[in-house]
């Protein structure tokens, strides 16, 4: 009942964008455990779910990683226990070929799109954007949940591909045709590739959902005051990334449903002039082209970076601040930065294909592109670095991983520099090169900025904190073991060292590598089990973590800690708080602190 | 190390790690949070510079550990390749200058303006001048990048000299097969329905094409030291990609839709193999697209000779016209077998049934 009147009245904030908000007194919610825990319709409860399911799909995910890491690290030992685990996959102890190759495509198809886009867009956006701009819920609660629905059903087909007969799909998270196409091609090319799309699909379906529900709400349901230049860098970060997979997930769904003609329908979108050396047969299909495919696939595979590093920039962005007791510097050129790459961010895709085939000239309008999102990136770092200028810096583990999040990102950014200029990425084209840079840069960076949200938005969360002693430990045990893994990479890279091989002992240029490989492993093996501490921090102290007594335990000016400490379905008890000012006035005429919610004083300076 | 006994060390750790953390959050809460706050606020703040030194001179080490060990040390072997690297050492002393300096200023920053009691942040929201510097010039250095890199890519992408010699390199699961236009110049057609590794046609070669009569099929690749050599590169089934790293070239392989990659060797392969003191010295094929199970040994050799020693081995091998059809063979009249590398890619890893791919393990 209670509920349908809180809908109603959204339908009504959305039509007119006028004050309802005293109509929301007192929510008296009659739920049960399945409407409060399971379908719930609660933004708060959807971004926990999507947190604790994106939790559970990183142990997966980087568990993989571990695995091949023994086959990379150990190619010439046996571990007896793998067998025990894997059964007829890693027969005698060692990891076949075939599971090496589904291994590294589940471990980049988990960590890009469930852990790094669901679990951090997902999680973050949800929790965020109606608690800081001032909203009782998401425009649709409805769409809210069921974009949770399908990516849960999106997560169990993809763990059911991994129990069948045949095996998982092994050609790599870009699953490229001719090789995802054909059925004898690989084992990993027959059932396994039917449900990896078809899991993607749901989990497209999932991300649209979500994406149009974030941009409705951040556009219309903002609270009274709260006028978009006065918003938080995290509700921008959110809105540009789902402006970026609403306009991006359906062009790769396209790519995939024709994939899907291909493999079952007969059609020849992607295949022309193929022997199939396994049964010796010439295919029938002509014309088509393996290239479109990878056009369509990049058309989202390149935003997608930003989809998964924009959230962590916009965290970072706030966190810092907070912690820096400083405004963020550059307000405005952070908005316009961030714009800018989401602009940019569709006109780069062909970098990834430099060495198709591609028109030179094509080519070089893309180099220009992409080495323009140099531009707006550095921007971004320089503002941050003198956001912490002359500040007065709190180290709680949220602002660490801010920190380390900074420091990734120019190391991993950097290099991106070399990849962009085509005649460079010649060379360095698909070899550990490109695994050291988007690892630092996309991966373990918006990692960072996911922890950092983890721990900073915990207490609003659970009402608790985490441990801040684990925290720490955390924190220093992961970037060192991110820098050891990925910094020699580089080098490998530069040997020309192929990404995606099984071993490489059989090879005159890259044996030499073999001690660093071990190394490699090792740290790897390391890194995950410091982040099997940080799972243990988070579910621990849901139940035992020590209670927030404040209502607004950083000392923060953004909406989110104007609620209870245990807020309700509704956010605020009573009124939603009017908004007077941006949501960076740290240190601002000697006071420590202006909350949003504080109307600007008759003597306050202008800036 | 036993997996059981590993698992324990681990589980012992970790209980280790969570008393003390445990025991941490009573000393604060009981010393009051504001203390306790700027006591690890130290610690961390210690660490972050720590953390930046040590990190440096780790990088540094790294470097003299593996510089030596990157193809940058043994210089490109085609003159093309030279035009890359110049290209790699601008880039890295750029981004070298940027990372130390922001790295720099990151950690240092976190050190000096930890929180202290007493002080207070400085107020600074935005400051034109200073974002309109940062803005400009990174846009600038970027700018002679990419000018510099374009002029390279046009160079490298556009067409092969006139003089080039002609190649065709065709990738399968899992190996690569290389031909020759032979005397006339010109390779003869193609029909990938015509492929029959039963015939000794493994590329559908058209018999009826009289441009195909002499094309030769070889083991190895071979080019000539200083002359141009143009590839065409084609598939017969997934996307492969012939990576060159000593020549710093690549190219994908396309089933469909046939690219090509020109070069200038320098140093033949003995050369090579006395410049870097190793007799194993190999200019190895790399596949650099996944393409599959065996992926990872889908390797060829290239050959690089002197012109003489070129055409030796060119008139030793057999036009595979006469493998197709022994009773063609002029200098050949009873019918021998021919070399059995014909018609089947000549690279290592090479199986011709699937099952077949096993025997690595």
């Amino acid at each position: 009942m209670s509920q349908e009147t809180l809908h109603q009245s959204q339908a009504g904030t959305l039509a007119a964008h006028v004050d309802h908000h005293d109509t929301h007194h007192g929510h008296h919610h009659h739920e049960t455990f399945v409407t409060k825990y399971i379908f719930s319709q609660d933004h708060k409860t959807i971004s926990k779910q999507f947190l604790i399911t994106g939790i559970i799909w990183a142990i997966i995910g980087g568990l993989f990683s571990v695995l091949f890491r023994l086959q990379l690290g150990y190619p010439e030992s046996t571990f007896p226990w793998l067998e025990n685990i894997l059964g007829r996959w890693a027969e005698g102890g060692r990891i076949k070929q075939e599971f090496y190759y589904a291994l590294v495509t589940m471990h980049g198809t988990v960590l890009v799109f469930f852990v790094l886009t669901a679990g951090l867009s997902g999680t973050f956006s949800n929790l965020l954007i109606p608690l800081q701009i001032g909203a009782r819920d998401m425009a649709s609660p409805m769409l809210n949940m069921l974009s949770y629905w399908f990516f849960f059903l999106a997560s169990i087909i993809m763990i059911s591909s991994l129990f069948i007969q045949t095996g998982p799909f092994s050609g790599g998270w870009t699953a490229y045709p001719p090789l995802s196409a054909l059925h004898d091609a690989s084992p990993g090319s027959k059932l396994g590739v039917d449900l990896w799309i078809t899991s993607m699909a749901m989990f497209v379906v999932s991300s649209l959902l979500g994406g149009l529900n974030y941009i409705a709400t951040i556009l219309n349901m903002r609270t009274k005051g709260m006028t978009m230049t006065r918003m938080p860098l995290t509700i921008w970060a959110f809105f540009f990334t789902a402006v970026l997979g609403v306009l991006s997930f359906p062009v790769l769904f396209s790519g995939f449903i024709l994939l899907l003609f291909d493999r079952n329908l007969g059609t020849s979108f992607y295949l022309s002039e193929i022997y199939v050396q396994s049964t010796q047969q010439a295919l029938p299909n002509e014309g088509g082209s393996a290239i479109l495919y990878q056009h369509l696939f990049w058309f989202l595979g390149h935003p997608e970076v930003y989809i998964i590093l924009l959230p962590a920039m916009g965290m970072a962005s706030e966190i810092l601040s907070t912690n820096a007791r400083k405004p963020i510097f550059g307000y405005m050129a952070m908005v316009g930065s961030l714009f800018a790459i989401a602009v940019l961010a569709f006109l780069v895709w062909a970098h990834h294909m430099f060495v198709t085939g591609l028109n030179p000239f094509l080519g070089s309008v893309f180099v220009l592109l992409t080495l323009l999102i140099a531009v707006p990136s550095a921007i971004k770092v320089f503002n941050w670095l003198t956001t912490l200028w002359r500040g007065n810096i709190r180290f709680t583990p949220a602002m660490l991983f801010a920190m380390g999040f900074v420091s990734l990102f120019i190391s991993g950014g950097l290099t991106g520099i070399f990849l962009g200029n085509s005649a460079l990425d010649i060379h360095l084209h698909d070899t550990y090169f490109v695994i050291a840079h988007f690892h630092i840069v996309m991966g373990v960076a918006s990692f960072f900025g996911m922890f950092a949200g983890v721990y900073h938005w915990y207490p609003k969360m659970f009402g608790r904190h985490m441990n801040s002693t684990i925290g720490y430990i955390h924190f220093w045990g992961t970037i060192i073991c991110a820098y050891i893994i990925f910094w020699p990479m580089h080098y490998e890279g530069l040997a020309g060292m192929p990404r995606r091989y099984y071993d490489f002992s059989q090879w005159q240029s890259f044996k030499q590598f073999g001690d660093l490989n071990q190394l490699i492993t090792v740290f790897s093996i390391i890194s995950f089990a410091l982040q099997l501490l940080f799972v243990f921090n988070f579910f621990y102290s849901i139940f035992k973590g020590r209670k927030v007594l404040s209502q607004n335990p950083w000392n923060s000016n953004t909406l989110e800690w104007t609620t209870p400490i245990n807020p309700g379905h509704g956010n605020w008890e009573g009124e939603i708080p009017e908004v007077h000012r941006w949501a960076y006035d740290y240190g601002k005429d000697g006071v420590d602190h202006l909350p949003q919610t504080v109307p600007v004083g008759a003597n306050e300076s202008h800036h | 190390m036993n997996i059981w006994m590993l698992l324990a060390v681990l589980g012992m750790i970790f209980l280790v790690i969570f008393q003390i953390a445990k025991a941490s959050e009573y000393v604060s809460v009981l010393k009051g949070e504001g203390k306790a706050r700027l006591q690890s606020n130290r610690i961390n703040a210690f660490l972050m510079l720590a953390f930046l030194i040590v990190g440096l001179a780790g990088a540094w080490w790294c470097h003299k550990k593996l510089a030596g060990e990157t193809l940058f040390a043994q210089g490109s072997a085609s003159v093309e390749g030279e035009k890359i690297d110049s290209m790699f050492m601008l880039t890295l002393y750029i981004t070298g200058i940027v990372f130390l300096i922001t790295q720099v200023l990151l950690f240092w920053f976190a050190y000096k303006y930890q929180e202290k009691e007493g002080h207070k942040a400085f107020y600074l929201p935005h400051n034109n001048k200073l974002e309109l510097i940062w803005t400009i010039i990174p846009a600038i250095t970027l700018t002679v990048l990419v000018v510099i890199g374009l002029r390279h890519w046009f160079k490298i992408t556009g067409d092969a000299p006139e003089k080039s010699m002609l190649v065709e390199i065709t990738g399968q699961q899992f190996g690569w097969t290389y031909r020759y236009p032979g005397a006339d110049g010109v390779l003869g057609k193609k029909n990938y329905r015509m492929i029959d590794p039963q015939k000794n046609n493994g590329l559908g070669q058209d018999w009826n094409d009289k441009a195909n009569q002499d094309d030769l099929i070889t083991t190895n690749m071979y080019i000539v030291k200083g002359k141009p050599v143009k590839l065409v590169i084609g598939s017969k089934d997934v996307i492969h990609d012939v990576g060159l790293p000593h020549f710093r070239l690549k190219m994908d392989a396309v089933p469909g839709i046939p690219t090509t990659l020109w070069f200038t060797p320098k140093w033949t392969t003995e050369e090579m193999r006395e410049r870097l003191n190793n007799p194993d010295f190999e200019y190895e094929i790399v596949c650099d697209q996944l393409c599959g199970a065996s992926h990872y040994a889908m390797r060829g050799v290239i050959k690089v000779v002197t012109q003489e020693e070129f055409d030796m081995e060119m008139a030793k091998t057999k036009p595979v016209y006469y493998a197709a059809f022994p009773d063609k063979d002029p200098g050949n009249k009873s019918v021998t077998p021919v070399a059995d590398s014909v018609g089947q890619p000549a690279s290592t890893a090479v199986v011709a049934p699937a099952g077949a791919v096993k025997t690595k393990m």
